[in-house]
């Protein structure tokens, strides 16, 4: 029995562990996308809680806490509470699978990447329940098109991750990881980086893709009957899905933790600080294009991810194949 | 389409173009202050918070002759008179209702002897009405707080009154 407890108390511990960094640096990440708006705008952005603001997240958790919950008499409660409950979760239980260093894993699976796409997957679960339970036309419409913009751009992220995967030949976390050791593939497959990087944008609702949120058409998606500390939670899972995001991206194309050139005064930097680096980096590209692009019209969206992205990352699969083939160089796995 | 717009399509030449433009902005000035701790810049013909100016002697402007009462579009202000021992006209009640005022400035560009005038306060809000109810009292007391700004402001307007 003491066993058992002691094992339980081992893995709460490690997951306490892996949750409040991301808890952390999700407040940090926010506070983060609206300093880097307000500057590309010249506004000062947030800059009155803590140093240069960056409190201003806590303070406005503090806030929904304190806010009064309202459940709309005619929505399904059962499943409007579950909702962002959902979302959230499912954006945080992703991470145990994200190595930041070569040890610092929660769970080494070697599935590791059909596993975040499946919990990537699920997570639109979330808000098509949000706008079906809250049982208004606005969400509904909002849940709707979410539905539509994740699953259709899902297709084109799982084939350009099936194009890293044949360069490995693994679905280890790690393992993809070590094999980007002689080339980060952002290079060879660097189109492909540029589609997943967009369709991330599609799959996290972030403009020019944020459809499901659009406030001049939907006042806020799927989440306009939520206020409170559900609707802090459908926005901390939002930005908990954009860092993940981000932390596949330099997982599967920036080499996750190797630095740059393993040199001498350069390879001295901690692995996870690299990460982080490289995470920030792209989470500083998603902010910085938010601040400058205009909303797609829906009609475009759908032909962007089905009419280009879709072909020509099936094409370029097709290419990489062939190319791997034909210089003898598909990887030789155990299989 | 053209060859180069297909050649910009694909390539996403605009795209990275405005992004580099982003980055350039990043680093501007801000064009916003950090309000109430800076200010912007406010022009002596300013239309803010109305106050009742005395002579340097320490004697009311004001003759009570009601042009401002008259034209208030609003009829936001309420004047009532007598007449002193020494034979001057002098006003018993001087009111304004703040929240009937419009501000738009009527009552200083009427006053023949420059004792309503609107300074370059906006900062006055309260908590409730009733505080808004501006009465003789309040408004010479503003003159005697703003008169220096008042003054400079009334001598830098002068030339194109």
């Amino acid at each position: 029995m003491m066993d058992y407890l002691q094992i339980l108390g081992n893995e709460v511990y490690k997951i306490l562990f892996l949750l409040v960094p991301i808890l952390v640096s999700v407040a940090m990440i926010v506070w983060l996308d609206r300093r880097v708006w307000g500057l590309v705008q010249k506004r000062k952005g947030p800059n009155v809680v803590g140093p240069f603001g960056l409190l201003q997240t806590l303070a406005d958790a503090l806030k929904y806490i304190f806010k009064e919950i309202i459940i709309p008499a005619s929505a399904n409660k059962v499943v409007f509470i579950l909702a962002p409950i959902v979302t959230m979760t499912l954006a945080l239980v992703a991470w145990a699978v994200i190595p930041m260093s070569e040890e610092l894993v929660l769970s080494d699976i070697n599935v590791g990447v059909l596993y975040l796409f499946a919990v990537s997957s699920l997570g639109v679960y979330g808000i098509i329940m949000g706008g079906w339970a809250s049982n208004s036309k606005y969400p509904f419409l909002g849940a709707i098109r979410s539905a539509a913009q994740m699953v259709s751009y899902e297709v084109s992220i799982g084939i350009i991750i099936i194009n890293v995967l044949l360069c490995v030949g693994s679905l280890n976390l790690k393992d993809i990881v070590l094999a980007q050791q002689e080339l980060w593939y952002v290079i060879p497959l660097f189109p492909m980086f540029v589609i997943f990087f967009i369709s991330a944008l599609a799959e996290t609702n972030r403009p020019p893709f944020d459809l499901p949120e659009a406030e001049a058409e939907l006042v806020a998606g799927y989440q306009t009957e939520y206020s409170g500390m559900m609707y802090a939670m459908f926005w901390l899972g939002e930005y908990a899905n954009i860092l993940l995001m981000c932390a596949m991206g330099s997982i599967l194309f920036l080499g996750g933790w190797l630095p740059i050139i393993d040199i001498y005064p350069i390879n001295i930097i901690p692995a996870p600080v690299w990460m982080i680096l490289k995470i920030l980096f792209l989470f500083f590209l998603f902010a910085l294009i938010k601040a400058i692009v205009p909303r797609y019209r829906y009609d475009q969206l759908m032909r962007l991810g089905w009419k280009i992205f879709l072909p020509f990352s099936l094409v370029y699969l097709v290419l990489t194949a062939s190319f791997l083939f034909y210089f003898d160089k598909l990887p030789k796995g155990n299989f | 389409m053209t060859l180069s717009r297909i050649f910009k399509t694909i390539f996403l030449v605009e795209f990275i173009k405005g992004l580099l433009m982003a980055i350039k902005e990043m680093f501007k000035k801000s064009k916003t202050v950090n309000y109430p701790f800076e200010k912007g810049p406010i022009s002596p013909r300013m239309r803010g918070e109305h106050a009742l100016r005395r002579y340097p002697n320490g004697e009311e402007r004001c003759i009570a002759c009601k042009l401002c009462e008259a034209v208030c579009p609003a009829q936001a202000i309420t004047i009532e008179s007598t007449e002193r021992a020494d034979g001057s006209r002098k006003t018993t009640r001087y009111d304004i209702d703040m929240l009937k005022c419009i501000y738009c400035g009527l009552c200083q560009e009427s006053c023949p002897v420059e004792a309503i005038v609107q300074g370059p306060n906006f900062e006055f809000a309260t908590e409730t009405r009733e505080e808004l109810y501006y009465n003789k009292e309040k408004l010479l007391d503003n003159g005697d707080r703003w008169e220096s700004v008042l003054a400079k402001n009334i001598k830098l307007d002068k030339p194109y009154r």
